[in-house]
């Protein structure tokens, strides 16, 4: 075991070395930047067209009384629900010819408002008449109350803290945690599929092969891939952790999960170890039988559809607690880390997650084996029908 | 399996070895047993099976029946640390440095990086080759390219070497270096088992061969057995060309471009040239010729192998 673990870091030390000292790996680890900067601009874009304000306005035909009237209730509205829901009002003299005013191009109004405050009277589009006209009956309402109108007081009983808040604050973090993990994964585990086609083009894989165990390649394959997709983590969140204190500032309030904080990251970062070497060593049997690029890009599209699938098993099963699909996910090897790091946002017991990382790490296992044997009998053209699962990787 | 053979005396043993591809038997029950110390060809043509053979040997492949040991152990890969094989197939990273690749061959069978490093280092100074130590092995050209891969075999000392088709494209002063090299390993004790398609190599180089054609094992000994598979041929040309002498003359001989050929009988050559002189056949010269290697091989193996080696042999040449 020692002997296979050395040979495994002997590989993985060549393989994070080739990649992550390449020029490529400037690119890999500015790839994923592009989209987020892609998102800010076209954010900024969107909200500056989002932010021009498009709503109806009011042009009020009231006597000068009534449209202060209706002005004070104007604005004793946008104080609570805030002014974004209301029309705008536009006092006009008391005495236009509503059907005038919109005749005007630079009237500025899109309906007009007249009559008076016991019966309010609105000429526009029936369309626009539709979109204001029970703004227009709550503010005359609200305006003939005129001083009468007074907020109810609201005695305050505070808490220290609110299961049911904090439930719903966690099954968020839950939800980010999955989608995160989902998301690196998706973006790192695909690159394993390709990893043994440089040996086999390039005829090292029989000098690997003479030396040390096919298990000791895949699993040093593994582990490179994994270094390097930390490595990448690690800049893309510090990135994003800028980004985070930049836009929501240093005081930025995220509700707690179940297990803390410090047990929640550690589980979180095993929980990707594990998808990603439960996919990676999936992948990397696949990919194994690949002998060209191309083949491998062919295999890469119902990687990743499978990929989605078991994501959104895993986000089925969370949507619904305590039934079979909880359960299901938990215990399938694919769907089971998705699973387990929104379990850890929301329950506090950790001993469920020894076991659950026990039982992804004997899938893991299973399935190097699994790919070892594929790969011996299928490229090696080893190994005849007699050969088990867990025979020992002999050579 | 106990994991450990108890004959210490070979380094590699294969008994019965069988291995198919398909309806292919590549190789079709092979005994092979080299001994400790030794220089040992595996020689045949190409698709005799030898790669295969090697391969099972060294565990890169299982064979579907029969047994091998690898210095003792049944389980080669446990004593890889202990061996060096450079595949028929060369292969190397190629970006990794020169030096760099020599010492991550080395470190694939147990030698540390750093011992790796300087002894590769001091390898390439050894072989004039200190300027390429920090070139990618892309920037090499094919002849460099091996000369680092066979370093790469050889940088974590080991105690067997197996070699498939080593000389194959190497021109003729890589291969008398390569040549150089093997022999010096073996001064060392360090057993050498290499496969080859060029008869001349294993002659020059080999205390013992196997002859493979066909999957099988047609001939297993020393250089000088398989020779003496063949009698010595005799050729003779005398002044005379009829006489009572012509009766002593063995069944086999024949006539050509004026001299008598024939195979040097059983009982020596002295009752035949008493015949000559009584007979008063004027010897004008006499000629006995052990045979090649190369004769013994196309005894052994047969007339189409023996083509099949030439032409590969040729083809070989034109790459280097």
């Amino acid at each position: 075991m020692i002997g296979l673990l050395r040979a495994a870091l002997v590989i993985a030390r060549r393989d994070f070395t080739a990649v992550v000292f390449s020029r490529a790996f400037i690119f890999f680890l500015l790839g994923p930047m592009l989209p987020i900067l892609l998102g800010l601009a076209f954010g900024g874009m969107g909200s500056r067209i989002a932010s021009t304000d498009m709503r109806p306005v009011i042009g009020v035909a009231l006597p000068v009384d009534q449209a202060e009237g209706m002005e004070r209730a104007y604005l004793a509205l946008a104080r609570r629900p805030g002014a974004a829901p209301l029309p705008k009002l536009l006092r006009i003299p008391a005495l236009s010819q509503p059907r005038a005013v919109l005749a005007r191009p630079d009237a500025g109004v899109t309906v007009v408002l007249s009559g008076s405050l016991d019966r309010p009277e609105l000429t526009g589009k029936a369309d626009d008449i539709d979109r204001v006209g029970s703004d227009v009956a709550l503010l005359a309402a609200l305006a003939r109350t005129g001083d009468a109108f007074r907020l109810t007081p609201v005695t305050r009983h505070e808490i220290a803290a609110s299961a049911s808040g904090e439930g719903q604050g966690r099954e968020v973090v839950g939800r980010a945690a999955q989608l995160i993990i989902f998301l690196l994964t998706m973006l790192l585990a695909g690159m394993v599929l390709s990893n043994l086609v440089e040996e086999k083009t390039n005829k090292i894989i029989e000098i690997l092969a003479a030396a040390v165990p096919v298990d000791a390649i895949f699993l040093g394959k593994l582990l490179a891939m994994l270094a390097m997709s930390f490595v990448g983590i690690l800049f893309w969140t510090s990135g994003g952790f800028a980004l985070l204190l930049l836009v929501a500032g240093p005081g930025a309030h995220l509700p707690a999960p179940a297990v803390g904080w410090p047990a929640f990251l550690i589980l979180a970062i095993l929980y990707f170890a594990m998808a990603y070497t439960l996919l990676g060593s999936l992948f990397l049997g696949i990919g194994g039988q690949a002998s060209t690029v191309r083949e491998v890009q062919t295999l890469s599209m119902p990687v990743t559809m499978g990929q989605m699938l078991v994501f959104f098993f895993a986000t089925f099963a969370a949507e619904h607690p305590g039934g079979w699909a909880e359960m299901g996910a938990r215990l399938f090897p694919f769907s089971s880390p998705f699973a387990m790091i929104a379990s850890a946002a929301e329950s506090p017991a950790l001993w469920p997650h020894l076991l659950a990382l026990g039982w992804q790490a004997l899938w893991v296992a299973l399935l190097i084996r699994a790919g070892v044997l594929m790969f011996r009998r299928h490229v090696l053209k080893s190994g005849g029908p007699r050969r088990r699962l867990f025979s020992r990787a002999k050579g | 399996m106990t994991g450990r053979s108890t004959n210490p005396t070979y380094a590699v043993e294969g008994h019965g070895l069988v291995k198919t591809f398909g309806d292919f038997r590549a190789v079709d029950g092979i005994d092979i047993a080299v001994p400790a110390g030794a220089i040992y060809g595996v020689l045949g043509p190409n698709g005799a099976g030898k790669t295969t053979t090697l391969r099972m040997l060294l565990g890169i492949i299982d064979p579907d029946e029969g047994h091998r040991t690898l210095l003792g152990s049944d389980r080669p890969l446990s004593v890889a640390a202990q061996v060096g094989y450079l595949p028929e197939e060369r292969g190397l990273y190629p970006s990794m440095k020169a030096a760099e690749a020599i010492a991550f061959m080395g470190a694939l069978r147990g030698l540390p990086l750093k011992i790796g490093r300087d002894r590769a280092r001091a390898m390439m100074e050894a072989h004039g080759m200190a300027d390429a130590a920090d070139k990618k092995v892309r920037e090499l050209s094919k002849g460099m390219a091996q000369t680092v891969q066979l370093f790469g075999t050889l940088v974590h000392e080991p105690r067997l070497i197996v070699l498939d088709e080593p000389f194959s494209g190497l021109d003729a002063i890589n291969q008398g270096k390569l040549e150089a090299l093997i022999r010096e390993q073996a001064r060392r004790g360090v057993t050498i088992l290499f496969s080859t398609h060029v008869i001349a190599h294993a002659e020059r180089l080999c205390e013992r061969i196997a002859i493979i054609a066909g999957g099988r094992i047609r001939f297993e000994g020393t250089v000088g057995e398989a020779r003496d598979r063949l009698r010595p041929q005799v050729r003779l040309s005398t002044r005379v060309s009829d006489g009572s002498w012509r009766r002593a003359l063995p069944a086999d001989t024949v006539a050509e471009n004026g001299a008598w050929h024939f195979s040097l009988p059983e009982e020596g050559i002295e009752p035949l040239l008493r015949a000559l002189i009584d007979g008063q056949a004027g010897i004008e010269s006499l000629s006995i010729e052990r045979p090649g290697l190369h004769d013994a091989f196309v005894a052994i193996a047969g007339e189409a192998a023996a083509q099949a080696m030439a032409g590969a042999t040729s083809a070989s040449e034109e790459d280097a």
